[in-house]
């Protein structure tokens, strides 16, 4: 069983991790009111989507001049790491039927990390739980408050909204380049966007940026094929492979 | 559109972490798998990047978003806070254009 004291400061450290994302909620309300979505769509992107790297993706593509549907698209490319997170969530919280549909949606990055580190099945499901419904929460507040800031503030140009949204995918990108693999990639993947920028549709270069990663995941693949021979210690039980 | 995508992203979204959640671990824990996917969002981040800075429609462009990028990078290497990094990065753009 789990105590009452670890239980407080599972939830404490979760309602935490929300409070640190309402930042970046500010800023996704602001920037995705500057692209030209109304505070409406907005705050259903927040609502619904509920996974921050995929709504920046969405409303950036289309702050650039592409076609909302090439931005979907980079969004969902952007999401399907929830499926990993989600493989590695499933044993640990053991939810079926109608729990797991509604636990689902709060599977995303923070609920995950909260999650995955616990001891027991006990711990994984509150810190799952605690993380994610404080970061839902704070999230969804923290977008209407910035998309009503971004309402009022006007022409995103004049105060420089715009060059925000650039900064805001740097700083997500950030704590990821400390890898060499994923330096490279992000050169290449700059360097095939910018390529394209002229001669392809507004929208097109990010997705086909995506190329990059199956690119350099199949050339460095050397890297992990070590990994493939079962039985090793680094591999999780019943690692089947082929 | 803009709700159509919207629309598309949500339904799509949820089905991919309902996905995880749901299929047996099996399937997808080739390590080529879990390598593309941890390569996915750096690629697109950094696309979305270059994009996002340096091109005005279907044109190369070198401005004040420039400008601002670099001192986002300055405000990364010593370790500020997102909303910092963002706020900087606007006002750097937004100050150059009134001068």
């Amino acid at each position: 069983m789990t105590s009452d004291a670890t239980r407080r400061t599972i939830i404490r450290d979760g309602v935490a991790v929300g409070i640190a994302t309402g930042a970046y909620g500010i800023s996704f309300g602001a920037i995705s009111v500057a692209a030209g979505f109304s505070v409406l769509q907005t705050c259903a992107l927040s609502l619904l989507v509920f996974t921050g790297a995929s709504q920046f993706a969405l409303v950036g593509v289309v702050a650039s001049g592409g076609a909302a549907l090439s931005g979907a698209l980079t969004a969902l490319l952007l999401s399907t790491r929830n499926t990993l997170y989600g493989l590695r969530l499933a044993p640990l919280l053991a939810w079926t039927g109608g729990r797991r549909a509604a636990a689902a949606h709060l599977v995303i990055d923070e609920s995950t990390a909260m999650s995955v580190t616990r001891e027991s099945r006990d711990e994984a499901r509150i810190g799952f739980l605690a993380t994610g419904i404080a970061v839902f929460a704070l999230w969804n507040l923290a977008t209407l408050g910035g998309a009503l800031a971004g309402e009022a503030l006007g022409d995103p140009s004049t105060y420089g909204l715009d060059a925000a949204v650039g900064a805001a995918f740097l700083a997500l990108l950030w704590p990821r380049l400390r890898d060499r693999d994923n330096r490279l990639a992000a050169l290449l993947a700059v360097a095939l966007a910018l390529v394209l920028v002229p001669v392809t549709a507004a929208g097109v270069p990010v997705l086909a940026a995506g190329l990059v990663a199956l690119g350099v995941g199949l050339l460095t693949s050397k890297d992990v094929d070590s990994t493939e021979i079962p039985d090793r210690d680094d591999l999780p039980s019943g690692g089947e492979h082929e | 559109m803009m709700w159509a995508a919207i629309v598309l992203t949500a339904v799509g979204a949820y089905l991919f972490k309902l996905a995880g959640l749901s299929i047996p671990g099996a399937v997808l824990e080739h390590p080529l798998v879990h390598r593309i996917a941890d390569l996915m969002p750096v690629a697109l981040l950094s696309a979305l990047v270059a994009v996002q800075v340096f091109t005005d429609g279907p044109e190369l462009a070198l401005d004040a978003r420039a400008a601002g990028l670099a001192v986002a990078v300055v405000a990364l290497l010593l370790r500020a806070p997102f909303i910092v990094v963002v706020l900087v990065a606007a006002l750097t753009a937004g100050i150059l254009r009134m001068l």
